[in-house]
């Protein structure tokens, strides 16, 4: 027996002692709560908007991957897979027919109807980027009856599985239809899915906790579990997700078996679980996260692409995920703008960024510019850890290279509100910010904010590039992997020629669990199906 | 005595009003914006503008304030525009476990203080004193969190014998759970109250005991214990009671930290988050509470006054 382990078994009789002392009124609890199986979780946030289409926060997500379910899901190799569907498409590619699975009921006691799902898929493809590129080239969108759903496009669009199996940032999760017709500007008020759990809301706590129920009526698939899609088996009664503000309370409370399992550690806080034999740290998943700066199309000096191409030839991967992260191995340094890892990633230009930035050359190049000293905006949330080095570093750099920097700390909810200004950076508009993506969110031009060259109505910075919307359409028309992967660096190149963004580098969050937390799915949701609770 | 406290309730309501001014301007004035909390970080800028519209974000601000004025003048005070949830419901979820924690804090400090600085006065300048002035100063001196995580780590990591965090409501889970869960919290939130109380106590006692009346009933022969405690804390008692009372109204408004370390799902929480996200309704509604919570317990300490000095009339 180790000392920790002694230690902790001494511990554990002291305080079941006191605890039995202190806690008589409530030794009359029924047998039954003894019996059940509760995972107690702490996630990334608190959750907090519940209607997973207004949205793209994370949080909100994975809370819709507990109690709502989707017509088709990617396993583990981006591969969509039938879940509550199965398909068959038509020889010219332009019909798509799902058929439901049997046994889908919602937690209300309804059955399941394409009827759902046509509304459900009408609401998600208002707000979904892709979701509105197949809407440009659908035809009829009908459930021809209770179990078929007709999708007739006016055009072939090899990339439909993928899009509506999507993982981020807005699956199309399918809810009663009579909740699908809320507009998409305003929040769903019911929460209702058909999903493996079911969302208790008489115990929610918005920003604090949220439980969720075994769905005893869901039928999962009989294929295993694999990333999103395969069979969704249950094998436990409860799941809390808890809020912990304090980062070292999490930590403290799942090393005093408190709770059973926290999403996302501090990579420079790991140490303190390492040392306990009854705690497992590890990723979650390979890819990760990509960080990204971003610039400002609409104002000098990045209105001036040879400025661009300088800001990002002085920037270096290495150095800016250093301070990021610290630990390599949770770190990934990569120029691939659709992420190492995934079936698109191609690092075509990127070798500046990728080998300690090429100084000289920035300099060069800003010579070349005509760079008449304008100060760069650089905006640097200072509250939220995942984001705070990267200003900091990257400031230094441009400065080396004879840019002349404002780096402006603020909170992130400044930050989300000026880059929506297109106002001057002098009259309280922006010229740079850094933010992290989930990797299966920039993995595919279709789903990437930052590959749209529409102006003002592309994403913040708000480029306007004709050339990334006939690339992406050439995506869109490619009919094999090899063809999209063609395109793919096709597109990669442009950006690295343009700088629409720059990939700063990949990262992961380490997760750790309690060690009789087993059989948890590697992915970048964190789901609470196939995990199971040993005694 | 009556009329006095009509005109102390009387003069909330202009209070409140002016809180309520400043809260609503002083909130638009800051920069932020809900929607694109609610929206996310991939939200285009037309998809945030359509949910600033239908959240009324975009409406003058006077329409907005004359809106919100008329809903709280029948008592409503409005809904989360982060979770939809309404304001109310969250600040009943919240508002216990902070007033529970503070009443135990109270009670611990004021148990362990009053007689630290009965004695510390009564030994004036003998180690006793020292030792409780030391104490004092620590007390002020090491921020809470500091304290929460060396008592985390020596009861919860070392000796295991408390948890490290969580709250249970006395109501649902019995006062044993709560008292399992809460001590912890109470007595790091205590320690800076112990520290106050314990000084001001001693200054006051110290104060009182140079009186001639204190002379007289040792002449008289009376016991020492009376003394102090019958004679001498009961004339000391006006200011002590002072800091006791303004010692829980920052309680209830100023636990953040505690409530962070602790994982307590008090109103302290709620008011960081609400300022992070620019969730308006719940700023000004907890704003609005913690001002009526001064006032009342302002008003509550100035009419415990005349029961422990019976001199004190209104």
């Amino acid at each position: 027996m180790t000392l920790q382990s002694f230690r902790s078994k001494g511990a554990s009789r002291v305080r079941n002692l006191m605890a039995g002392a202190l806690m008589a009124s409530t030794a009359l609890a029924g047998s039954a709560a003894w019996a059940e199986t509760t995972i107690t979780a702490v996630m990334h946030s608190g959750l907090r908007v519940l209607d997973p289409i207004i949205t793209t926060a994370h949080i909100t997500r994975n809370h819709a991957y507990m109690i709502y379910d989707v017509l088709v899901a990617v396993d583990g190799n981006f591969a969509p897979q039938p879940q509550m569907a199965e398909w068959s498409v038509s020889e010219d590619g332009k019909v798509y027919t799902f058929t439901l699975r049997d046994g889908l009921m919602f937690h209300d006691g309804t059955p399941v109807t394409m009827a759902d799902a046509e509304a459900s898929l009408k609401r998600w493809a208002e707000k979904d980027s892709g979701g509105q590129i197949i809407m440009d080239r659908t035809e009829s969108l009908t459930a021809t009856d209770d179990k078929t759903l007709v999708w007739t496009l006016t055009e072939p669009f090899a990339p439909l599985l993928d899009t509506i199996g999507k993982q981020s940032a807005l699956p199309p999760f399918i809810m009663p239809a009579r909740i699908a017709a809320t507009p998409t500007d305003t929040a769903i008020t019911e929460h209702v899915g058909s999903g493996p759990f079911k969302f208790v809301e008489a115990e929610f706590q918005p920003g604090v906790s949220v439980t969720y129920v075994k769905n005893e009526d869901y039928v999962p698939r009989d294929e295993p579990a694999d990333n999103m899609a395969g069979g969704k088996v249950v094998h436990v009664d409860k799941v809390v997700w808890s809020t912990m503000p304090d980062a070292s309370t999490a930590i403290n409370a799942l090393l005093g078996d408190e709770i059973d399992y926290i999403e996302s550690v501090q990579v420079d806080l790991l140490p303190l679980l390492e040392g306990d034999p009854d705690v497992i740290n590890e990723k979650r998943e390979p890819l990760g996260y990509q960080t990204i700066g971003r610039m400002n199309f609409k104002h000098a000096p990045f209105d001036n692409v040879k400025v661009r191409q300088a800001a990002m030839m002085a920037l270096d991967q290495q150095a800016i995920l250093s301070a990021l992260v610290g630990n390599p191995d949770y770190y990934e340094i990569c120029g691939a703008i659709f992420g190492c890892g995934t079936p698109l990633a191609d690092t075509t230009g990127s070798d500046s960024l990728t080998s300690g930035g090429d100084l000289e050359a920035a300099k060069a190049l800003l010579a070349e510019s005509g760079y008449d000293g304008t100060p760069i905006v650089l905006m640097a949330p200072t509250d939220v850890v995942a984001l705070a080095a990267q200003p900091v570093v990257a400031s230094q750099a441009l400065r080396n290279a004879g840019f002349n920097v404002d780096m402006q700390p603020m909170d992130w909810q400044t930050l989300v509100t000026r880059r929506a200004s297109q106002n001057a950076p002098a009259d309280g508009g922006w010229n740079m910010f850094f933010t992290n993506w989930l990797v299966p969110e920039i993995s595919s031009p279709l789903v990437s904010p930052m590959l749209n060259g529409r102006g003002d109505g592309a994403w913040f910075g708000w480029p306007e590039d004709e050339k990334i919307e006939e690339l992406k359409a050439a995506f869109i028309a490619a009919s094999s992997l090899e063809e999209q992967q063609k395109v793919a660096a096709e597109i990669q190149a442009h950006n690295m020629e343009q700088v629409l963004y720059v990939p700063v580098g990949q990262y992961a969050l380490p997760q750790a669990r309690r060690s009789n937390i087993v059989d948890m799915l590697p992915s970048p949701v964190p789901v609470f199906w196939n995990v199971k609770k040993e005694e | 005595m009556l009329g006095y406290l009509i005109r102390r309730v009387l003069a909330i309501i202009p209070v409140m009003l002016i809180v309520a001014i400043f809260v609503f301007l002083l909130l638009r004035l800051t920069p932020g914006d809900p929607a694109a909390i609610i929206a996310g970080d991939m939200a285009t800028p037309e998809q945030l503008e359509r949910i600033r519209e239908a959240m009324g974000l975009n409406q003058p601000i006077h329409t907005q304030f004359i809106s919100w004025m008329g809903r709280l003048l029948q008592g409503d005070l409005g809904t989360s525009l982060i979770s939809g949830t309404p304001v109310i419901t969250m600040v009943g979820q919240r508002m216990f476990p902070t007033i529970n924690i503070a009443l135990l804090t109270i009670v611990i400090a004021v148990a362990i203080a009053v007689p630290m600085g009965v004695l510390a006065a009564w030994r004036h300048r003998s180690w006793v004193d020292y030792a409780v002035m030391s104490f004092s100063v620590m007390g002020f001196s090491v921020p809470v969190f500091v304290i929460g995580y060396i008592f985390i780590l020596v009861f919860s990591i070392t000796l295991g014998w408390l948890p490290v965090q969580g709250y249970a409501a006395p109501a649902e889970k019995g006062f044993g759970e709560f008292l399992y869960r809460g001590i912890l919290p109470a007595l790091t939130l205590a320690t800076i109250y112990i520290a106050l109380i314990a000084r001001m106590t001693r200054a006051s006692m110290l104060e009182v005991l140079g009186e001639d009346y204190i002379r007289t009933a040792r002449a008289k022969g009376v016991k020492e214990s009376r003394v102090l405690f019958r004679h001498a804390l009961r004339n000391a008692a006006v200011p002590i009671l002072t800091v006791i009372g303004t010692g829980f109204a920052l309680l209830i408004s100023g636990v953040v930290v505690t409530e962070s370390v602790f994982n307590i799902p008090g109103i302290g929480r709620l008011t960081v988050d609400a300022i992070l996200a620019r969730d308006y309704p719940v700023i000004q509604a907890m704003i609005l509470i913690t001002s009526a919570t001064y006032v009342v317990v302002n008003l509550i300490i100035d009419i415990s006054y005349t029961i422990f000095d019976p001199r004190i009339r209104y």
